[in-house]
């Protein structure tokens, strides 16, 4: 049923909260509590700004269980401006051609749909293309 | 260390195989295995399977499958590291071995695939991503190699089709091997009008999810008979390494770094050089992850693997033969168990079993199994012992 596991996530998933070493200041998103750049300690929260550009995306066809309602759909890499990349869905396309480089901000939306009987719907980011 | 040899082999029939169960399957390998070492009994068994728990409803098997071989009373247990599990629990057995700790082990990979819907499948291998945050947000496996191929593509700018390099020989192997899932030769124009599973992945881009069972009989040489019934293959060099389990957290995601640097101990400890090594059964579980691993272990500069698919130097007679045996493209893909059948492949290289397959002369072969998109990377210096 994972509720604990997707509540405990609400910060990641609703506020792209992730955290910032204090030795080199790199910013880390997923929270990882040790900093990739330098190996100290890193786990003074961090909000990051929500905008990127697409670094790959691909299309998901045979999508697994819990996703079937929403393919095909677009998952991509987003570069943050902050620096990380991260994973997640593009959305609010409409018909325009994803390219590699295209900005893009995050948006929250649904997930993926309950897979059992309780009905636990998961919401988080997903990207869309920049509003001019 | 003991030295560790190989005594024997099992494989069993890669496919879609919906009237054997996965302890049957497990048993098979392990009997054949078992015959093929001289009635060998082992100490310990390291069962090798990927997603039992989910497919299967099966954990705890170590444990069924020792004791449906009548085996109780000895050590069981299993190994999971994705694609990487067949590779990992071979070394854990060379481990126990080569410690002295264990005289004869048996490692036995079986995965069965067919018994779920699609859906189900994929739900289950999107488990072996990080779970909080590529499989929630719909990657999958594949979907990980379509990133990568796509951002390569980006990156290096190959024509067209450069990646159909791969599954053509992998289908060229594969075609004289009984055991292979797909036993046919294709044509590139298969390749080049293959539909699209995840873009820029086709169809013959993806090795197909199988189901089957391989198992290796680990031993130290002066416990065997003088006159054994078949040639011995030393385990010569054993590596497992990891890198980040997510791919989004690498400061390149085309680099296979776990890739490179369990391939490069795996040689060291053998003292052989990546030059020295008669045949490479890499882990082309998408046809980008065998140019990257390519790339990674030194064959190719980066950007340049799918170069070497090239006039023949990957073929059975070329200079690096891969895939001697349809590779996981044609073979098939079973989980857990691939790491083991590559082990079985390269052990009837260097007994110099592998008729309409076999490279000649070859004396030293390198395994690698993947896990995820190089997230493990366990690798093995096997040598036929003259």
């Amino acid at each position: 049923m994972d509720i604990p596991r997707h509540w405990r996530l609400r910060k990641q998933r609703y506020g792209l909260v992730g955290e910032v070493c204090e030795s080199c200041n790199a910013k880390v998103f997923p929270p990882r509590d040790i900093c990739p750049e330098c190996g100290k300690e890193a786990k003074t929260l961090y909000t990051f700004s929500g905008h990127g550009e697409v670094y790959s995306y691909t299309t998901v066809f045979d999508a697994p269980a819990g996703f079937d309602e929403t393919a095909p759909y677009t998952v991509a890499m987003i570069k943050l401006d902050e620096g990380p990349l991260v994973t997640a869905q593009l959305t609010d396309l409409e018909n325009r051609k994803v390219e590699i480089g295209m900005p893009v901000e995050m948006v929250t939306r649904k997930l993926r749909n309950a897979t059992d009987e309780r009905g636990l719907l998961v919401y988080g980011y997903k990207f869309r293309p920049v509003m001019n | 260390m003991h030295e560790v040899v190989i005594a024997g082999i099992g494989q069993t029939a890669v496919g879609e195989k919906w009237d054997i169960s996965l302890r049957e399957m497990a048993f098979y390998a392990l009997e054949i295995g078992i015959n093929d070492a001289g009635g060998l009994r082992p100490q310990a068994l390291y069962l090798a399977n990927m997603l039992g728990p989910a497919l299967a409803h099966q954990s705890h098997m170590g444990t069924l499958v020792a004791d449906f071989a009548g085996l109780q009373g000895i050590e069981a247990f299993s190994v999971e590291a994705a694609g990487a599990t067949g590779g990992v629990a071979l070394r854990q057995a060379y481990l126990a071995v080569g410690s002295g700790a264990v005289d004869t082990a048996i490692v036995v990979g079986v995965e069965k695939m067919s018994d779920q819907t699609v859906s189900n499948v994929g739900a289950a291998e999107a488990t072996l991503t990080d779970s909080d945050y590529e499989a929630e947000q719909g990657l999958t496996p594949t979907g990980q190699a379509a990133l990568l191929m796509r951002r390569y593509i980006y990156e290096y700018d190959p024509p067209e089709y450069a990646f159909g390099g791969f599954p053509v020989l992998a289908h060229k192997n594969g075609a004289a091997n009984k055991f292979a899932m797909f036993q046919k030769a294709i044509r590139p124009e298969l390749y080049q009008r293959a539909g699209m599973v995840s873009e820029p992945l086709n169809m013959f881009d993806v090795a197909p999810a199988a189901d089957g069972a391989a198992a290796v009989i680990l031993t130290r040489p002066e416990l065997l008979p003088k006159q054994f019934a078949h040639p011995l293959v030393r385990i010569s060099g054993s590596s497992v390494v990891v890198d980040t389990l997510a791919l989004h957290d690498r400061p390149d995601p085309l680099v296979f770094n776990a890739a490179r640097l369990s391939a490069a101990r795996a040689l060291e400890m053998a003292g052989k050089t990546k030059h020295q090594i008669d045949l490479f059964e890499l882990f082309d579980a998408y046809s980008i992850y065998a140019a990257l691993t390519l790339e990674a272990v030194g064959y190719a500069q980066p950007g340049t693997g799918w170069q070497l698919t090239e006039d023949g130097r990957l073929e059975l007679d070329g200079e690096l033969p891969i895939m001697t045996f349809g590779g996981l493209k044609a073979r098939g893909n079973p989980g857990g168990a691939t790491g083991l059948y590559q082990a079985v492949e390269a052990v009837l290289q260097l007994r110099g079993d592998a008729g309409g397959n076999q490279v000649k002369n070859a004396q030293t072969a390198l395994i690698q199994a993947l896990g995820g998109p190089a997230s493990t990377a366990a690798s093995h210096v096997l040598e036929s012992i003259s």
